[in-house]
């Protein structure tokens, strides 16, 4: 076929090109050689002695004989009506310009003119600010304890503070999330309070997931906000379907999923974006495009324009944002899930932004990035200090209340992690509950085995787990 | 003192089923299984297994009288009628979705098109296309969207075209669907179906004819059951779609079209038990699935010869009934495994070491498995028949072992 496609003007190549249509139902009528179009090309009188040919012919013949204005020939193919061109033309892979960003703020946290922006009242933006400070402060406290060695692990969320928490405030309570793991601040906004995560990070009886998973994979059945599971990118069709039970039910509500820029690289990702399209799920996809995935930056990760542009490639509305701008955030996460709800629609968010702080308290970034490269962002680009101008701008906000909150923070999480470390592990008997809904014969024979090793080894055993 | 499990007490007899009644079973005492009712049908069965056992004499009353639910409803009792298995199937499933509104479908073609081997026939028309749900190809994601469905209080029933291509959706099942539960704490729950047809078919080539159990049964947090027969299928979609826990339920591609006749009234199987195909006293030869009726056909040989051999359809592959095979293995001390999946790391390998562990005192000779060799599965119809197990070669093992 390729060789036929380089002698552009030969009239087999027109022939050939027609009979590349698969030619609509409509059109396959039995008259076939009547009715020669007036503007045809003169070579199809030709009887030809190559039967791919006469097929070929036969197929323009039946084609074109059912339009007036063979000029502009056009298939109706699945999904709408294909114009066809005689210019060979690909493509391109990328746009000249990229997709621009959305912001509302400036650097500097001023308010750009012009900029479309869903207000904020108060009472929001001062717990939108004040939770963005939470954030830091919880994840610097956690990270200095696991520095300590009072905790195994942590990860924190440093400059990705407005994303948490602008989404989380434009969202309702009955929206149900579905994180990666660099998310937390959803969490908070719903009322976690500071106590329930250092219970989870420090893995005792209070922890709502018993103990059993690493620290930040946080999860609330109250507050909509499902365990977070360590793969990547395997709970985008999770709610997917999710979405699509809200949907059944009729709920004013809608899934909203987190990822990063490496998990868009995932099956999944595509995935549960084409089935979100084709299911018309309310789900919005929010990519933290952060620059770097452990250390893989973005280059690495795709060569197209971001993730945005991915959306168009599934049928999906997208926009992106600027991830470190809370009023541009909250604002595209409003819209956004007004249109997934009222219009049973996926929608593709991804917010610009970088992360600061290193992947995990196992990571030490500055071996594959600069470290002037992450001081700028934290500094050019803070999120907190941008939208602190704003709310100061509008007079609600001053130093004082900064350092009021700072302190009753700091008070708070050490007393937080003080409780949290104290308080006793679960019992042993949550290594085998929970793994069914009645544990079978074979768990709780295990269980005793178990039990059994420890009374003949109780040297060897953590004094703390009780039994 | 005999009534099916169905009926109007069906409900509430499964709350008796799920409690610590089956937790309470050891291997050394023979709890009263009174109060779940259940009858031995066929007239064989009752006269076979007295007397001639002596060391279980003192429990064959209650063995008898505790064994799964067998294969035939009474026909005196019930008119029932007779269907296809897959068309049983198809009335489970109906049925749970007629009983509970949050039961739905997904999969490739199960819509309007019926499902490939049309177990969700009709079911698109009848509630809907929301409910009977057609996805674009990927397992991975449509498992996964079971999963976050569940999460969210629906029962979705997820088909796999061929179990096979659930390899695909192996990350969802392992670390999301088994795992869930578990790492929330209990705070989400996903009572999801995954079902679909395995196993070695008419020349339908290698990647067609997998095996899925060997490489499911290690999942944590999942259950797994095979279904053999119209009576169980129906059973075991509809405890399946009951369960709160996940369930894969392994269909066979060859057994779609075996006849039998079910009763009217509704019933269900417990997705734990294994069920007395044939009670006997020489040799115990477990099974599932389409293997049994390879076993069944050299029953038929073995009897002529003169021997003696119990069946059990195993059922359960997660977790093993051992409270029936154990009880089988204390009667007979022979035991043989026939299984379609492959020599290594097969069902029929862990039933062995289960075997082993816990029954090694009551054997008078080595548990031997028949299993499928370990390669992919030809396409020739010639070679293709001899990676499956046949009657002859069931007799041949019978007839060692009994020596």
């Amino acid at each position: 076929m390729a060789q036929h496609l380089k002698s552009s003007k030969s009239t087999f190549l027109n022939v050939l090109r027609h009979s590349l249509a698969f030619g609509s139902p409509s059109h396959a009528s039995p008259h076939l050689r009547h009715n020669l179009p007036h503007g045809g090309p003169p070579s199809i009188k030709k009887v030809s002695p190559n039967p791919l040919t006469r097929l070929c012919n036969t197929m323009v013949d039946t084609l074109s004989s059912s339009h007036e204005d063979t000029n502009s020939q056009v298939m109706d193919f699945p999904g709408g009506k294909v114009s066809f061109t005689p210019e060979i033309r690909f493509i391109s892979e990328s746009n000249e310009e990229r997709v621009p960003c959305y912001r509302v703020l400036d650097d500097n946290g001023q308010q750009l003119p012009n900029s479309q922006f869903v207000p904020v009242s108060k009472e929001i933006a001062v717990k939108m600010y004040s939770d963005m400070v939470t954030l830091q402060m919880m994840d610097n406290i956690f990270y200095e304890a696991q520095r300590q060695g009072r905790l195994s692990f942590y990860a924190t969320a440093y400059g990705e503070e407005a994303i948490n928490i602008a989404s989380a405030a434009a969202l309702s309570p009955d929206d149900v999330i579905f994180p990666q793991y660099r998310e937390p601040g959803v969490l908070l906004w719903r009322g976690f309070t500071l106590q329930e995560f250092a219970n989870q990070c420090f893995g005792n009886k209070s922890d709502y997931g018993k103990g059993r998973q690493m620290p930040v994979h946080y999860g609330s059945n109250k507050l909509n906000y499902f365990t977070v599971s360590a793969t990547i990118a395997t709970q985008l069709p999770n709610a997917v379907g999710a979405a699509y039970s809200l949907k059944m039910d009729g709920k004013d509500a809608c899934a909203v999923t987190f990822f990063g820029d490496g998990g868009s690289s995932e099956g999944d990702f595509h995935a549960a974006m084409n089935f979100a399209a084709v299911m018309e799920a309310p789900v919005l996809f929010i990519c933290r495009n952060n620059g770097w995935a452990i250390s893989t930056p973005t280059s690495d990760q795709f060569r197209s324009d971001g993730v945005v542009v991915k959306g168009r490639a599934y049928g999906i509305r997208s926009i992106r944002v600027d991830g470190n701008d809370a009023l541009a955030m909250y604002s595209a996460v409003h819209e956004a899930r007004e249109m997934a709800i009222r219009e049973h629609r996926p929608i593709l968010i991804e917010a610009l932004t970088y992360r600061v702080g290193h992947h995990s308290t196992s990571d030490d970034s500055t071996r594959y990035r600069s470290a002037d490269e992450i001081e700028w962002w934290n500094k050019a680009r803070n999120p907190l200090s941008r939208f602190r101008t704003w709310v100061e701008s509008n007079g609600w906000w001053s130093d004082e209340a900064e350092s009021d909150l700072r302190s009753r923070i700091k008070k708070e999480m050490l007393e937080a992690i003080r409780v949290a470390e104290k308080t006793e592990k679960p019992n042993l008997n949550h290594m085998f509950s929970d793994v069914y809904d009645v544990p079978p014969l074979n768990l709780r024979e295990q269980e005793l085995l178990v039990r059994q090793a420890i009374k003949s080894h109780p040297q060897d055993y953590p004094s703390d787990v009780p039994l | 003192m005999s009534a099916i499990i169905h009926g109007a007490g069906a409900a509430t007899a499964l709350s008796t089923f799920n409690s610590k009644k089956l937790v309470a079973r050891s291997r050394t005492n023979l709890p009263g299984r009174s109060k779940r009712c259940i009858v031995a049908a066929g007239s064989d069965d009752g006269s076979k297994s007295f007397g001639s056992s002596s060391l279980s004499l003192r429990h064959s009353h209650k063995l008898i009288a505790n064994n799964a639910v067998a294969t035939k409803a009474d026909t005196s009792a019930t008119t029932g009628h007779e269907l296809l298995l897959f068309e049983a199937l198809q009335e489970g499933l109906e049925e749970e979705m007629d009983r509970d509104p949050h039961v739905c479908v997904m999969g490739e073609d199960v819509g309007h098109y019926g499902g490939s081997y049309k177990v969700t026939k009709g079911l698109a028309d009848k509630f809907g296309d929301l409910r009977v749900l057609d996805t674009p190809i990927c397992e991975n994601a449509f498992t996964g969207m079971g999963i976050g469905a569940a999460m969210t209080d629906l029962r979705p029933v997820i088909e796999g075209m061929n179990m096979g291509f659930l390899l695909l959706a192996f990350n969802q099942i392992s670390n999301n669907c088994g795992m869930l539960h578990y790492t929330s704490g209990g705070q989400f729950t996903i009572p999801v179906v995954i079902r679909g047809p395995g196993g070695v078919g008419r020349q339908l080539g290698a990647e067609h004819s997998q095996r899925l159990e060997s490489y499911f049964q290690s999942i944590p947090g999942i259950q797994m059951v095979a279904c053999s027969t119209p009576y169980n299928a129906k059973g075991l979609m509809k405890a399946a779609i009951r369960s709160e826990n996940p369930v894969i339920l392994f269909e066979h591609v060859l057994l779609y079209n075996l006849k039998e006749k079910i009763p009217d009234e509704e019933y269900i199987c417990n997705l734990e038990e294994a069920e007395m195909v044939r009670p006997g006293e020489h040799i115990t030869i477990l099974t599932y699935s389409r293997m049994r009726y390879h076993v069944m056909q050299a029953a038929k040989t073995l009897v002529n010869k003169g021997y003696d051999p119990e069946v059990i359809d195993i059922r359960s592959l997660k977790p093993f009934d051992l409270y029936t095979i154990g009880n089988s293995v204390k009667k007979t001390h022979r035991v043989l495994i026939v299984e379609e999946c492959m020599r290594t790391g097969g069902i029929g390998a862990s039933l062995t070491a289960a075997i082993n562990e816990n029954f090694h005192d009551y054997l008078d000779a080595p548990v031997m498995c028949l299993s499928s060799q370990d390669v992919p599965t030809p396409y020739a119809g010639t070679l293709e028949e001899w990676t499956v197990v046949q009657p002859a070669q069931i007799v041949t093992a019978v007839e060692q072992l009994c020596q």
